[in-house]
């Protein structure tokens, strides 16, 4: 970024500057909230790996669910395993590096935002690094045991392609629920106490994209492909690596897209929060 | 006042209160139907491939999960409820204010915890409910009496539930820090009500353990009596047995407590 000029010569402080220092300050806020997270090592361990049993309790479901049939839409175990392990690895990502953005309509209600605005700083980055959780690296580590079973697991042709469309799953999806985050924290300055539906598009897609798409209506696979591409996070290359076809008719180079869906959706959700932090009307308590 | 009327009022209270947040009850409603569409779907898949499994047909399990939905919130699966304030009291010795009140606390947060579950039963199970039935095909009772041995089921399961946490909050006398105790209880509880697959599709000693644990009288056995697949008495006495059990538990632990408490002045 640093490399990059301001867009408008004659505006010195541009779009690179201002991401940078957006950075640069949810970088200092979440070292701070690790700091003072891990003045308490022992709750971090306990609350860690609380994170990490909760959320293998959708994986202990499939299991379950294989206990008592062999294959679930025509999947079997570990591809449903692969499916998984990228949506909960991707949604770990997100939701640890921005998991916080959904207090945000708590801090409408209670007036607390406003002493984010006063700051020198993006708000932005401010609410996304408030109380910065590393115990969320259980979701991620959780995803991550997952996705190991489904890759020794596989028996697929494995090539170079197919090989790096793991890492890329993971960044592009991790982006897409990034600004899935952003966007809902965006509607909370309208809805101010509605996070649970935001917890419907980002906890709820995680849950649908670790079933394989063929047991979903094509109404709704329609939705998450072309409305809120929820579908770019695992299905559409996930399908790619194992080999089947996506329900609906999609070029076969679009299982490469993922990270420019993600970086366009975050481009969206970053205009998205723009419009709904200009919408915002402090309450004045 | 009377003591009956003292509670009703503190239950209507309770209910009120829930029933202010009404844009955060239209977004749970939102929240409980996409979850109950992503359950829904795969419970057909998993049925299609196994029909009749744990002796539910297709309609019966897709039944099961707006039940559950509908629960979800009335039986607190997957939150926090009145538990968590009361930890906060007693972690900063406000109990000690509400132990010198003329009721009883056990009664008290009983009353008020029926009311919020009323409401969530209206606000928040309703609703998925009908969209459930509307796009799914159900297997719901066409008579009245079905409907009301599923409303018993649900009451007493609601006292579960309450008795359950009430001796959660309780072990912050002790513990100080109710967040661990809670996320326990909160992990056992979707696990063990049902909530993630119906206990009857549980395989083996796993599933005849599930069944027997307190958390199966929150999901499973309303669903089941609507469903029809289990004889209304004997889950009500299932129910009950447990909802005395842990209320006496919680009482007991309350005792020890509150000879506990030491008052700093000042």
């Amino acid at each position: 970024m640093a490399g990059v000029g301001p867009e408008d010569p004659f505006d010195a402080y541009g779009v690179g500057d201002r991401v940078r220092d957006g950075l640069r300050a949810y970088r200092m806020i979440a070292a701070m909230w690790i700091r003072s997270t891990m003045a308490y090592r022992a709750s971090f361990a306990m609350t860690t790996f609380g994170n990490f049993a909760a959320t293998s309790f959708d994986f202990v479901a499939i299991l379950l669910m294989f206990s008592q049939v062999d294959e679930l839409g025509g999947f079997s175990l570990p591809e449903i395993a692969l499916l998984y392990g990228t949506s909960a690895v991707a949604f770990g990502l997100a939701d640890l590096m921005i998991g916080s953005m959904d207090r945000l309509g708590r801090r409408v209600r209670d007036g607390t935002l406003d002493t984010l605005l006063v700051r020198p700083v993006p708000v932005l980055a401010q609410v996304a690094a408030d109380k910065f959780a590393l115990r969320r690296l259980g979701r991620v580590t959780q995803g991550l045991f997952v996705l190991g079973y489904a890759l020794t697991t596989l028996d697929i042709a494995w090539t170079p392609v197919k090989a790096l469309m793991i890492p890329l799953m993971v960044c592009g999806g991790g982006l897409i629920f990034a600004a899935v985050f952003v966007g809902g924290a965006a509607f909370q300055f309208v809805a101010q106490d509605a996070s649970e539906v935001q917890n419907a598009f980002t906890y709820g897609g995680a849950t649908l994209l670790q079933y394989p798409p063929a047991l979903f209506a094509k109404d709704l696979l329609r939705g998450v492909t072309f409305v809120l591409p929820l579908a770019f996070v695992n299905w559409v290359p996930g399908l790619y690596v194992l080999g089947r076809p996506y329900p609906l008719d999609l070029p076969s180079w679009t299982a490469f897209a993922p990270p420019l869906v993600g970086v366009a959706c975050c481009a969206l959700a970053g205009l998205v929060w723009r419009a709904g932090l200009r919408s915002y009307r402090s309450t004045g308590s | 006042m009377g003591t009956g009327r003292l509670y009703a009022a503190v239950a209507a209270g309770g209910f009120r209160r829930y029933a202010t947040y009404r844009v955060a009850t239209a977004a749970g409603v939102f929240t409980n139907t996409v979850f109950g569409f992503i359950l829904a779907y795969t419970y057909l898949a998993l049925w299609h491939e196994k029909p009749h499994l744990g002796g539910y047909d297709q309609a019966q399990a897709l039944t099961y999960v707006w039940v559950g939905q509908a629960m979800f919130a009335v039986m607190v699966l997957g939150s926090v409820g009145f538990e968590e304030e009361l930890i906060e009291r007693i972690r900063t010795g406000d109990i000690a204010v509400d132990l010198y009140r003329p009721v009883d606390l056990q009664l008290w947060w009983l009353a008020a915890d029926m009311g919020r579950a009323l409401f969530q039963l209206l606000g928040r199970g309703v609703v998925p409910m009908v969209c459930g039935a509307l796009f799914f095909d159900l297997a719901l009772p066409g008579g009245p009496l079905p409907w009301l041995a599923c409303l018993v089921a649900v009451a007493l399961g609601a006292l579960v539930s309450f008795a359950i946490r009430y001796i959660v909050a309780l072990w912050a006398f002790w513990l100080l820090d109710g967040a661990g105790a809670m996320q326990i209880t909160w992990l056992t509880g979707v696990f063990f009500s049902g909530m993630l697959l119906p206990l009857n599709v549980f395989p083996g000693a796993l599933g005849d353990l599930a069944r027997l644990l307190p958390w199966s009288a929150l999901l499973q056995a309303p669903a089941d009596v609507l469903l029809g697949e289990a004889d209304p008495w004997a889950t009500y006495a299932f129910q009950l047995t447990w909802a005395v059990v842990l209320l006496t538990v919680g009482r007991l632990i309350q005792s020890a407590a509150t000879r506990k408490v030491v008052v700093q002045g000042g």
